[in-house]
């Protein structure tokens, strides 16, 4: 793969210009993880009406992978019921990329789903 | 932490003997490796380094022709692979000018060298009061199991702190090498900043309290020559693995009279003298610290590897990566927005741990990648000195004495197209 498929326009787009990132005013649900091989953080906030996703943000520091998947899942959140993200899984990480990934920038893109699926499940901690 | 205003010097390959460089190479097969359709430039030496045909062809020969335990069949194979395996050890007491073959002891690592003084010589001689000292920019592996120690045992741990320009800051070390220091434990060489720690300064003023000093020679022992008498360390610990010996394995050395004293860490075959239900007797140096069937390729590749660096010449392999890397830091010096961290050439070891611009060291990692770069990006396993120059991770070249000048000015170009990918 070249380097201008793993870094794709549109994900380089969304690294520069992030789409949904600070922080809520009154957040219904918050979540913050980090990858703790590379350092990258992610807070995930949600606002929540009749469990549809009314707004979303995102905070956090790290590689353009791992920002720029969170700006385009914050997108992706709008309007959505909590019951469909909770069946969002790798394969939606991916084809929202649009880009083949390995084991190790994997850990990079997932970071978000991980963090916006632990709070929309409640968890205190993401299970191993 | 503010890196170096200092002067920019114009590259030079002032001291490098390419011809030499170039013949070594061809020892390497892996170094004749395509990444992503372009020549493999392998820049992540102090993670691990690549192996040369000789120790490739003792572990091959090992598993074909004699592979057996050691140190208890009768039958040929096992007589010839002991042979080998305290072969090993005897090449490798000589390699650090030890006093006796007893005194090096097989572990799997630089960390488990590091643990087991820890669990032996910890256990048995620290209580609350006493001091353990390390440094600000350890690695893990020498922060970590002095803390559960610590948290165990109630003594206080203690620690060097470092300078902005990524020296140890030594000025008040009267106040921290105390009688209540027991031990100072700490690296040679910083994996991150390149530093070259003065580990006769710190060994004087451990001796005038009475302190024993454990040196992390994880990165240096490959790449200088370390004479465990000159220095006069109590304990060294290596890994074979960055010194083009296979993983899995790696020395610790003592002075007898402390290994003698020290307690077993772990129990098992090969380590007893006599087992009784009732109780046990413990083997001799250095068999009591080498519980259960030892890494025997491993350790016989590492005699291997030994012999090879002894061949290629120590101080030959010292000069070269000192040349290289004041060309690499000069070379990268001229990028824009690079940021190195740790002290000038003059004052590092053969690597160079940087940030670009706000690119984030992983995609700096990556860009590189598919250039056929290898580089280390995170924060290798050292957050404390991270968190000292206010970084969450670097990127990190490091080199060996098989890389060349143009494996440097691919990795400058590489960066300069990082940092045009990247630019806003």
């Amino acid at each position: 793969m070249s380097t201008d498929a793993l870094y794709r326009e549109a994900i380089l787009d969304h690294y520069r210009h992030p789409r949904h990132k600070g922080h809520l005013q009154a957040a219904d649900i918050q979540y913050h993880d980090h990858n703790p091989f590379c350092g990258d953080e992610i807070t995930i906030e949600l606002k929540v009406e009749n469990g549809v996703v009314v707004d979303a943000a995102f905070d956090g520091r790290g590689c353009a992978i791992s920002q720029a998947t969170a700006s385009m899942l914050m997108e992706e959140v709008m309007g959505k019921s909590l019951d469909e993200l909770k069946t969002w899984d790798k394969e939606f990480i991916l084809d929202l990329l649009g880009i083949e990934i390995g084991p190790v920038r994997l850990k990079c893109a997932m970071l978000p789903l991980k963090a916006l699926k632990a709070g929309v499940w409640g968890l205190d901690e993401w299970p191993e | 932490m503010n890196t170096l205003p200092s002067p920019a010097v114009a590259p030079s390959l002032a001291g490098l003997d390419l011809a030499r460089i170039h013949e070594l190479r061809a020892e390497f097969p892996i170094l004749a490796r395509q990444v992503h359709d372009r020549p493999l430039a392998y820049l992540d030496n102090a993670a691990s380094s690549q192996k040369p045909e000789a120790v490739l062809r003792v572990l091959d020969e090992y598993y074909r022709h004699y592979n057996a335990n050691v140190h208890r069949g009768v039958h040929t194979l096992s007589e010839e692979a002991t042979a080998a395996y305290e072969g090993a050890r005897l090449r490798i007491a000589r390699f650090l000018n030890a006093p006796s073959d007893k005194q090096i002891i097989f572990t799997r690592g630089t960390t488990e060298g590091i643990n087991l003084v820890a669990h032996s010589w910890g256990r048995a001689n620290l209580r609350p009061g006493d001091e353990v000292l390390i440094t600000e920019m350890e690695h893990h592996s020498n922060i970590v199991p002095w803390q559960i120690l610590r948290d165990e045992l109630g003594f206080t741990l203690r620690h060097i702190p470092i300078t902005d320009d990524g020296l140890l800051d030594l000025s008040q070390l009267e106040s921290l090498i105390t009688p209540a220091t027991k031990l100072v434990s700490f690296m040679h060489v910083s994996n991150v900043l390149g530093t070259v720690n003065p580990v006769t300064q710190i060994v004087a003023a451990a001796r005038a309290v009475g302190a024993k000093v454990l040196l992390d020679g994880a990165q240096s022992v490959p790449h200088m020559p370390v004479d465990v008498q000159a220095l006069d360390v109590d304990f060294l610990v290596f890994s074979s693995h960055k010194m083009c010996g296979p993983t899995g394995v790696g020395v610790l050395y003592g002075k007898r009279d402390l290994l003698e004293a020290m307690p077993p860490w772990m129990g098992g075959g090969d380590m007893i003298r006599e087992v009784k239900l009732s109780g046990s007797k413990w083997n001799t140096l250095p068999y009591k610290f080498e519980a259960g069937t030892p890494a025997i390729a491993e350790v016989i590749g590492l005699g291997a590897a030994v012999d090879y660096l002894r061949q290629v010449g120590l101080p030959w392999i010292h000069a070269q990566e000192q040349a290289l890397t004041a060309y690499a830091y000069a070379r990268m010096q001229e990028i824009e927005g690079l940021r190195i961290v740790g002290p000038g050439p003059e004052a590092r070891a053969g690597l160079v741990a940087f940030t670009l611009s706000e690119i984030h060291p992983h995609d700096l990692a990556a860009i590189l990648d598919q250039e056929g770069i290898a580089v280390r990006a995170g924060h290798h396993c050292a957050q404390p000195v991270h968190d000292r120059l206010g970084l969450v991770s670097t990127a990190r070249a490091s080199f060996y004495f098989y890389n060349t000048p143009d494996e440097v000015d691919r990795l400058a170009a590489a960066l300069e197209k990082a940092a045009q990918i990247f630019t806003f």
